[in-house]
């Protein structure tokens, strides 16, 4: 039986394709963009989440738990060493408190498809469905494969939030399933591409140009971060890639936040982007308008 | 707004409500002068009434189109010495307390000492009522069980229909002759009380006409004095108008207006009903005057907006009146709860909305008033752009209007027996109550705290906070065995408190109904002047009492963990259980927080907790529903809490769901403060599983962050939200925009407000598990409405 690992469903989400939808989060990530809000999306496999502001004043329950040793006390709050964490669940079963968080879950699609379905009224009502997000989903093909065609058959709204870094068969495979992709593009230039993502870009780039050929269901996201792509020259070559495509359903532009800089601390991990403050609203308008000179049909998302 | 709006606006809102010796001393003159014993209780009070509107003040302020005030100015508030007699004490707590005060000048607290106390005491109907009670009555009460509504107001709880826009008092009184002319003096034992009624309902016609003439002629006079042509003209016109109405239909928009200003101070100062008397569906009572006013020239959309926001601001002019002992102390609103409906269906079941409920909307939205209180109703047919609207009004956290399904409210009304033309005609009102305007006494009778029950049943009948004996021995639960078991004791205690209220009520009923008539509400309800008999008596079309069940949150999530810990998962034996409520979670904040965190909750689409809450509903439903009253009606249930979930909580301790002792009980059929952790779909998805179509109300409350509402998408989301909780026969929302306050609020008290998720494109969070720095930015994001 095929079965997959999803970090999160997020019920109500309405930034991730039209009207109310569930977005499943798959884990599991080719790319490491220093921006990244769901950091705990990357890695394939498990990983335990802290959030320490939820201890319990002196209680040390987990450590008491920890088969591995890998819980260890700094001052007042926990600290785990994820080198020895094998994930085994002991210590978030006796926190009382929520603290710590094993992410990442072992599901069937047919179980994700239980908890998709619990808000079909509201898909129905407002033109909603099911998001597929990650992670990068197409990381897990047969597990997505599997839920794209069942959520088919129960009359649902797809869509695939991809960082288009995949084999492109895979695309191709997955397209009678799929009502709009969400195609993520940051940098055209693949060395750039390579500093702030981990990866170069010409399997996205070629993946996208492919793709346009077969659906025009297509929005292309673009995160504006600043000082890493918001200069003149990558919004350029953004405009001259975008426009050479032909027909796709436009460009949404998503300011950068901030947000998600918690969850690396709660990983035990450094986040990089410190110095970067979230674009203001003025430069997002700035942005979208050079866009639409450029006949470029966009929105601002977020 | 005009300057004119704006200058009586600013009047009614700075003015401090202050409580006026008037009605009190006119009232008791009147009833010093007027003890011939073979006045019947009706004509007593028809012609106290009379003596009212004969004696107090007239005030015409300077620039208002709608005259006419229950005190002798704007926000004097009167007293009702014959429901309930405020003491000297009550009076320097209304003075003092931080919150609401009413100021009392020296002169009203020796009014109170020297006339108004010595002539009351011991004739009150508040005295009456606490002297037959019974001892488990009392006790329940003071245990904090259920309260009553009728200890300090008198029972109202009706709204007004259309009939006063297409017929005059004097038709009334034809009706009055007509129904007179039917009564069987050869056979009908009740011959004489009917005439007796009759009479006093002449008595107050009459009474509210010469109340309208003496507006006439105080306008008059002020006209003649003024020296400002347009606001002579203006006056002239009130004369002229106060002359024709209400004692014959009215002509045009501002006539109507007036009219029914005239009979909503008719009702609350012939008594303090609970809940404030209102229009109803005010755009389509306006609407042919309306139309009618722009189609010949003498309105214009401006000019009926003006009369508008006159008339709203003479709501606000009337505060509650205040209530005395704990309550006094307690209450903290100056809102009567009159509720103005727009939109819905009309009669014949097509779209209700106008061009003039979009005005009205508009306004609201200028107005931003405490009083009067405004609601939207939304059906099937209501089109997509009048939710938006309203919900653009909602977005700047003004609080109103609420939303309610009309759907559900008329499929309500039909399970209740009532025809299907006079449930397209209702609506809601008070906080979320449905019923038939014009035809109905829907009678509150009380709030039922559901926790307490439990509370009673975990200590075998004894409440632990007393130590007292106040409910029956269903068992040591550390013998129950079963869940069921505990449900069958919990069921138990349930019908037996409801007993001792059902009683109870129906003793304070005929107290009303014998000792206080209301001719006056008789005269506007149908169908009081054919069947001759006082609204109090059972005169109405409809007569639903009520018994408002609370805390059906902390109730749920109660069984919930009683279930899942001592009898599924056998984590934890009943007896250690009961000895952390007992200890209040002292030393147990280990196993306080594996309750808060690691058990099923209502509010999260999960049928674990969610099956709970539909045994829970049906053992109150059983308990209640059907039951007759002493009026010819049934009692019914409905699930709502004003603010009694916190004073419930101040009378229940620790509780199995985690809640410590003497905090707030959840709120109206909202989840646990916190305890919904899967978003609004979810919230939605649980509570539709209560059955709303079974009750006569359900109040559920929202909080969402202002970013899911920043943009036109994002209001469409939310309509779509609230089309769903409708299609799945939700009776109504009531949405909150999280502030900066409340955000900074859940920063202190992260525990309570678990559920508050910031959400952008494919992120979300929850805001308590933030650092304090990206809290700080979403609080100032929050403050400059920016996301």
């Amino acid at each position: 039986m095929t079965k997959g690992y999803v970090f999160d469903i997020k019920r109500y989400a309405l930034h991730d394709g039209p009207g109310i939808r569930t977005t499943v989060f798959l884990k599991g990530c080719p790319l490491r963009c220093l921006w990244c809000h769901n950091p705990e999306g990357q890695n394939p496999g498990q990983e335990i989440m802290l959030r320490p502001g939820r201890c319990l004043e002196g209680c040390s329950r987990c450590l008491e738990v920890c088969p591995l040793t890998a819980i260890s006390k700094i001052g007042s709050w926990p600290k785990i060493d994820s080198s020895k964490c094998d994930c085994c669940g002991l210590c978030t079963q006796v926190c009382p408190s929520e603290a710590l968080e094993i992410i990442g879950r072992e599901m069937t699609p047919e179980e994700v498809m239980v908890e998709v379905m619990k808000d079909f009224a509201f898909y129905q009502q407002s033109g909603g469905g099911v998001t597929f997000s990650g992670g990068e989903p197409l990381q897990q093909p047969k597990f997505l494969e599997k839920l794209l065609r069942l959520a088919k058959k129960n009359h649902l709204h797809t869509v695939v939030d991809t960082s288009g870094y995949a084999q492109f068969d895979l695309f191709v495979r997955l397209l009678p399933f799929v009502d709009l992709f969400l195609y993520d593009l940051k940098l055209i230039d693949p060395e750039r591409h390579l500093k702030y993502t981990g990866k170069r870009n010409e399997l996205i780039l070629e993946n996208l140009q492919k793709l346009v050929k077969l659906t025009d269901k297509i929005i292309i996201r673009i995160p504006i971060i600043p000082s890493v792509n918001d200069d003149k020259e990558n919004l350029n070559l953004m405009i001259k890639f975008i426009s050479s495509l032909g027909q796709v359903g436009g460009v949404e532009l998503l300011p950068y936040h901030t947000l998600g800089k918690d969850k690396y601390g709660r990983l035990g991990r450094n986040y990089q982007l410190l110095d970067i403050k979230k674009p203001s609203s003025e430069e997002m308008n700035r942005i979208a308008a050079y866009f639409k000179e450029n006949n470029l049909s966009v929105l601002i998302g977020g | 707004m005009n300057d004119r709006i704006a200058f009586l606006r600013e009047q009614s809102v700075k003015t401090k409500p202050y409580l006026t010796p008037e009605r009190a001393l006119l009232l008791t003159e009147f009833y010093q002068q007027n003890n011939n014993p073979t006045l019947s209780p009706a004509v007593r009070r028809a012609m106290a009434f009379r003596y009212l509107l004969e004696k107090k003040a007239i005030w015409i302020g300077e620039g208002e189109l709608i005259v006419g005030e229950r005190g002798p100015a704007p926000k004097a508030t009167p007293t009702y010495p014959e429901v309930t007699c405020h003491s000297l004490e009550d009076l320097e707590i209304l003075n003092s307390r931080p919150k609401t005060p009413f100021l009392v000048d020296e002169e009203t607290k020796r009014l109170y000492r020297d006339i108004i106390i010595p002539f009351w005491k011991g004739k009150t109907i508040r005295e009456k009522i606490f002297s037959e009670m019974s001892q488990e009555w009392k006790e329940a009460y003071e245990a904090g069980i259920f309260t009553e509504f009728m200890e300090q107001r008198a029972p109202g709880h009706t709204v007004l229909d259309d009939k006063i826009y297409f017929k005059g008092f004097k038709d009334f009184k034809k009706q009055i002759e007509a129904s007179k002319r039917r009564i069987d003096d050869f056979r009908d034992p009740e011959a004489l009380k009917k005439r007796e009624e009759l009479k006093a309902m002449e008595i107050v016609a009459d009474a509210l006409i010469m109340y309208a003439h003496r507006h006439a002629a105080k306008a008059r006079e002020l006209a003649e004095k003024e020296a400002n042509p347009q606001r002579k003209a203006e006056l002239l016109r009130i004369a002229e108008i106060c002359s024709h109405v209400p004692e014959n239909p009215p002509r045009d928009f501002w006539e109507a207006l007036q009219y029914y200003w005239f009979v909503h101070l008719g009702v609350i100062i012939e008594l303090n009903t609970w809940d404030s008397f209102n229009p109803g569906r005010l755009d389509q009572h306006l609407y042919p005057f309306y139309k009618q006013g722009l189609e010949d020239g003498t309105l214009t959309e401006e000019k009926a907006k003006e009369l508008l926001q006159a008339f709203w601001i003479k709501f606000n002019n009337q505060p509650a009146p205040p209530k005395v002992g704990v309550t006094a102390e307690e209450s903290a609103t100056y809102a009567d709860f009159c509720l103005i409906n727009l939109g819905g269906v009309k009669k014949d079941g097509s779209d209700a909305v106008n061009e003039l409920s979009y005005l009205i909307l508009d306004v609201i939205d200028e107005m931003r008033l405490i009083q009067p209180s405004s609601m939207v109703q939304i059906s099937k047919k209501t089109p997509d752009e009048f939710l938006l609207r309203a919900l653009r009004i909602l977005k700047t956290g003004y609080g109103q209007p609420s939303i309610f399904n009309t759907d559900a409210i008329i499929q309500e009304m039909l399970r209740q027996g009532k025809s299907l033309e006079d449930a397209r005609c209702g609506g809601a009102s008070g906080c979320v109550e449905a019923g038939i305007f014009g035809k109905e006494a829907y009678i509150l009778t009380g709030y039922f705290n559901l926790p307490k029950v439990l509370e009673i049943t975990l200590n075998n009948g004894v409440d632990p906070l007393t130590g007292k004996k106040i409910g029956l021995e269903t068992g040591d639960p550390r013998n129950f065995t079963s869940f069921e078991e505990l449900m069958t004791a919990f069921e138990k205690q349930v019908q037996h408190f409801v007993d001792i209220k059902i009683r109870g009520n129906n003793i304070i009923e005929r107290i009303y109904a014998e000792y206080l008539p209301a001719p006056f509400l008789s005269l506007l309800i149908d169908d009081c002047i054919a069947k001759a008999k006082d609204y109090h008596d059972g005169g109405a079309r409809y007569n639903t009492s009520y018994i408002q069940g609370v805390g059906i949150g902390t109730i749920t999530d109660c069984l919930t963990a009683l279930k899942f810990h001592v009898f599924d998962k056998k984590s934890l034996s009943m007896e250690k259980f009961l000895e952390m409520l007992a200890h209040n979670f002292e030393g147990y904040e280990e196993w306080r927080q594996r309750l808060i965190n690691k058990t099923p909750k209502y509010g999260n689409d999960d049928d674990y907790a969610d099956n709970i809450l539909r045994q829970v509903f049906e053992i109150y439903y059983q308990a209640i529903n059907g039951r007759p009253n002493l009026k010819g009606g049934t009692y019914r249930i409905n699930l709502l809490p004003t603010t009694v979930h916190v004073y419930f909580g101040k009378k229940t301790g620790a509780t199995p769901d985690g809640r410590k002792a003497h905090e707030p009980l959840s709120e109206g059929v909202s989840p646990v403060q916190g305890a919904d952790r899967r978003g609004p779909t979810a919230v939605i998805k649980s509570v539709a599983k209560i059955d709303h179509l079974r009750t006569g109300g359900t109040l559920l409350n929202q909080k969402f962050t202002p970013q899911l509402l920043a943009t036109e998408e994002g209001l469409k989301n939310l309509a779509h939200l609230i089309r769903t909780y409708f299609r799945l026969d939700g009776h109504h929302i009531q949405l909150n925009v999280v502030t900066a306050e409340t955000l900074r609020e859940a920063q202190r008290n992260p525990e309570k407000y678990r559920d508050l998720i910031v959400r952008v494109a494919g992120f979300s969070d929850y805001f308590v598990d933030l650092s304090q720095e990206l809290q700080d930015e979403i609080i100032r994001r929050t403050e400059h409405q920016s996301f």
